[in-house]
This record gives structure tokens, sequence and C-alpha cells, in this order.
């Protein structure tokens, strides 16, 4: 049964979006949208195919900068959940202005960052971190929070200290949730980069993509929005692959728990 | 003090406990009592407080008044003296079951592979050889509440608070963990203080039972019960079984 569902529940998504680019396909063969507007899946794919090799220098840039905003991110969420979870005075100062900082349009921004940090690589590098950051920040702070009272109340009639309860129970807790916040800023990753580069630079991915459009080769364009999005679900399935290899038991539990 | 510290028969004594929860008393002055290698029961209906004796015992909290002595000793209010298992079975589910098995001696301070050669050997008395490397997920429920009481033993081999520890399983299950229980407990020298609203249960496992009121909670009547062990199923069928039945029934 669970196996038949889990056929179903590639099939179904897989069959209606090979509808959906044959669709796409033949209202552009059939002159229903014209070419130079939207170009066809095919035009997209052969066009990929051509630029691929010019595009390698790039997407080498964006991952860089999306893996090492990703892992700053990851180190300062860690840092600062501890921190506010283990301090309740700090949650109460920080968390209203970390939400807040949410608010602020990451475009007014990022050329400030520019001016700040000139054209290199960390401009680009903060945008990730500050799109990342906050998924991350939230995801540990309710795994921490989130930890069943009875099971801490076990470890003290055991007279475990503050620091034990920490490392035997709440820090594994929060892990499944931490993952979870990790896939959605891993996917985010890419995004931040190419943000970020779209305000200018040497390289990456929204380097390019900024010169193609301004040429108006829509067909590259589309190339490379194919990419990004390939990258995006490439970073989404390494987080899973490590939560797979770290702790085998939370895809488990969770597969069971369905 | 002396006199308890004499008198080795006597693990553990509650001494008339009162504990108020903002404006409402739920406990009203407990006493009780655990001697070396008995099985005592709190029978009383739910919300009566009994959760509240074993917070108490194991010292998470502090009782407005009345003292908690074990083996002649004061240990109001102080943790780390008594094992303490919950209904839910509480395991870690990152935890291997021999982990989890091992984790009051972790919290002690032991080494994890020490810790694991420490609890193998028990795996067989608690009748849970060859789970100790699987995960809590893949268990059954009854076999979850084993590793649990192996875990609550591994804390504290002589004085064991078991609070409904099968009152999540159904009923063939939990028939099974009660002759489980007698035949685990045989091999084993602790002492257990069980709470249950159960009524059968706890004639079927007990020395002695403390029936409790409805909040708040007084010690209503000692019972003891003196059938013959080991004990097997087809006691519950007994006369004398019935009557101890209709006794309690009557008081409730
Ligand atoms: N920490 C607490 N704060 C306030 N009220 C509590 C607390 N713990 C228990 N109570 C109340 O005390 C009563 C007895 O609870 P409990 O000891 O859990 O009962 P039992 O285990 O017999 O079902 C209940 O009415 C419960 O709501
Ligand atoms: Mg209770």
């Amino acid at each position: 049964m669970k196996r038949l569902r889990n056929i179903e529940n590639s099939v179904i998504p897989a069959v209606f979006f090979a509808v959906l680019l044959i669709i796409w396909q033949l209202s552009v063969d059939m002159g229903v949208i014209r070419r130079f507007v939207l170009p066809s899946p095919m035009d997209i794919g052969s066009t990929l195919i051509e630029i691929l090799p010019n595009m390698y220098n790039h997407i080498f840039v964006t991952l860089i900068e999306a893996f090492s905003g990703f892992f700053i991110s990851i180190l300062l969420a860690l840092v600062l959940a501890i921190l506010m979870d283990s301090v309740k005075l700090v949650k109460k100062a920080i968390y209203p202005i970390l939400v807040v900082s949410q608010t602020v349009p990451l475009i007014v921004l990022a050329p400030l960052f520019v001016m700040w940090f000139g054209f290199g690589m960390l401009p680009k590098i903060i945008v990730v971190v500050l799109v990342c950051f906050f998924p991350i920040l939230v995801s540990l702070l309710d795994g921490l929070s989130s930890v069943d009272k009875d099971i801490i109340n076990l470890l003290k009639s055991m007279k475990a200290s503050s620091l034990q309860i920490f490392r035997l129970v709440k820090f594994p807790a929060a892990m499944v949730s931490f993952f979870s916040g990790l896939r959605i800023a891993a996917t985010y990753s890419i995004m931040g980069a190419v943000i970020g580069e779209w305000l200018g630079g040497r390289a990456g991915l929204g380097i390019y993509m900024t010169r193609v459009r301004n040429s108006y080769a829509y067909d590259k364009t589309f190339a490379v929005v194919v990419v990004i999005i390939a990258l995006s679900m490439l970073v989404f399935y390494l987080v899973k692959l490590t939560q797979r290899l770290v702790m085998p038991w939370s895809i488990e539990a969770e597969r069971n728990r369905r | 003090m002396t006199t308890y510290r004499s008198n080795h028969e006597i693990k553990l004594e509650l001494k008339q406990i009162y504990k108020t929860f903002e404006d409402t008393p739920v406990l009203e002055g407990i006493s009780l009592q655990l001697k070396n290698k008995e099985f005592v029961s709190i029978l009383g209906p739910s919300g009566s407080g009994k959760s509240t004796i074993f917070n108490i015992v194991s010292g998470l909290l502090k009782p407005d008044s009345g003292e908690v002595i074990i083996e002649g000793e004061s240990y109001t209010g102080k943790t780390g003296r008594v094992s303490y298992m919950y209904q839910k079975d509480l395991l870690l589910p990152w935890c291997r079951v021999i982990d989890n098995a091992s984790l009051p001696l972790i919290i002690k301070g032991m080494k994890k592979q020490q810790a694991r050669e420490t609890v193998s050997p028990f795996f067989s008395v608690f009748g849970l050889e060859g789970f100790e490397y699987k995960y809590p997920f893949q268990l059954s429920g009854g076999m979850r509440q084993r590793a649990a009481l192996l875990r609550t033993y591994m804390f504290s081999k002589d004085i064991m608070l078991l609070d409904e520890p099968f009152g999540g399983l159904d009923a063939i299950t939990r028939a099974k963990m009660h002759q489980w229980l007698l035949g685990v407990l045989q091999q084993l020298e602790a002492s257990v203080l069980f709470i249950t609203h159960d009524i059968e249960e706890a004639i079927y496992l007990s020395d002695r039972i403390y029936i409790i009121s409805e909040r708040p909670a007084a010690v209503y009547k000692e019972i003891v019960i003196n059938l013959e062990r080991p004990r097997g199923r087809a006691l519950l069928t007994s006369k004398e079984f019935m009557d101890l039945k209709a006794e309690i029934l009557s008081l409730l």
C-alpha cells in the first residue's frame, strides 16, 4: 500500500508537469504565443545545451556564494538560538528585532551592500545570509522549545545538569525541525546569491542573466532560470541526503507518522 | 530518624505530605510506606493527585509540608535517588534502545561504550534480547514500555516509581505486560511503588494497595493482598480475587 502511494505521489506530479510542458510547446508551435515573447520548452532546452559550457564559471561563483552564505547562516543561527534558548532575556530582546529585520526589502538593502562592500563576493554572501539565516534560526528555536516537558522532568529526576539536558535531549530533539528550516534555507540560498549578483559584479548566474536579458535573448534567460531551479533542487536534496545520513531515524519516523 | 535507620525493612516513607496548587489543595496528609522488595500500588481516580505524589517522592516538587524519608534519610525535594517511569515511554527517538537504556548511566558520567556493556546483560532479563540496536519507532507499544522500564531500572535498582506504565496499552497487551512484569521483578531486588486506576491490575500485581480519595487526596484505606506468588492468569477468576475486587469496589 505504502509503496503504491509513493509511486502515485511521484507519478502524478510528473505527468501533470509533462502535460503542462506539452501545452506550452504546442501553444508556441501553433503561434498562440509568439516565440520572441515566450520561447518554447524545446527552444530553451537546445539553448541550454548550447550555452551551458559558457556558464560553468558563473555556476561555480554562484555556488560558492550560496554555500558560504548558507554555512555562515547555520553558524550564526546555532549560536544565536542556543543563546536565545538558554537566556530568556536575550530571546525577549532580540526576537522582535529579528522579525522586523525580515520585513526590510532586500532589493532596497542590496545596493547599499554594494556601496559598502564593493563588487566582490562579500555583498552577495551577505544577501544570502540575510535570506537564509532567519528560517534556520526560527526552526531551531521552535525545535528547542518544543521538547516534551515530561522528558525534561524525567532527566531532572535523574539529577541531570542543564548542560546534560541540552546535549542529550533538547539539541537532538531540535534537529528534525532544524533540518526542515535548512531545507527551506538551502533552496533560498541560490536565489539569494542570484539577487545579490543582479547589482553587479564580475561573475555569477545573476550577472550572466542580466547580460543575456539586456540583449533580449529570452531563450537564454529561461535557460538560466532552468539552471537556477536545478541548482536549488540540488542543494535541497543535498540537505535531505545529509539528514538521512546524520539521523536515519528521523526520515523513518516521519514516514511512519504519515 | 534513628528508628528508621535501624529498621532496614522500610525503604521509603511518606509522612503527612500536603500540597496545594494555586488555591487547589491536591494532597492532604498523604502517609505511606514501602518495604524492601515490596510491590505497593496507589489506587485512585484520575486527577486525584497520584502523579503529584510521585513528583514529590522523586524530588521534582517540594511538598508544602511533610517529609519524604528514604532508608532513614530525609529526601524531601531532592532528586536523583529513586527512578521514575511515566505512562508515556519517553524514549529518545534518536537513540537506539541500548542507548536509551544507558541514558541514566550517561547522566551519571559513564562513557557510552561502558554504559552499553553495563546494560546489555539486562536485555534478556527484560525480554528485550535482539532489540538492542533497534530504534524506538521500530518497537511495539509493549516493547517500548519494556525498554522504558529497563531504563528506569538502570537509574535506581532498589526503588522504582511506576506511574500507570501500562495505561496506554490495549487490554490484551496489558495482560501480557502484567505477566512479564511479575516475571522480571522476581529476578530483581527492587521495591516498587505503582500508580494505577485499574482495580484488577492493582490486586494482581501488588502486595499492598493504598486506596486514595478524590482530590484533595488522602489515604482512604490500606489493603493487604495475601495472594500467593508466583501469580498466574487463573488467579484473575478465582474466588479470593473476586472477593478482593468486590471489597475495593465497595470502598470507591
Ligand atoms: N504543576 C501543577 N500546577 C497546577 N496544578 C497541577 C499541577 N500538577 C497537577 N495539578 C493538578 O493537580 C491535580 C492532580 O493531578 P495529578 O497528580 O496529575 O493527578 P493523577 O495523576 O491522579 O491523575 C489535577 O487537578 C491537576 O490539574
Ligand atoms: Mg497521573
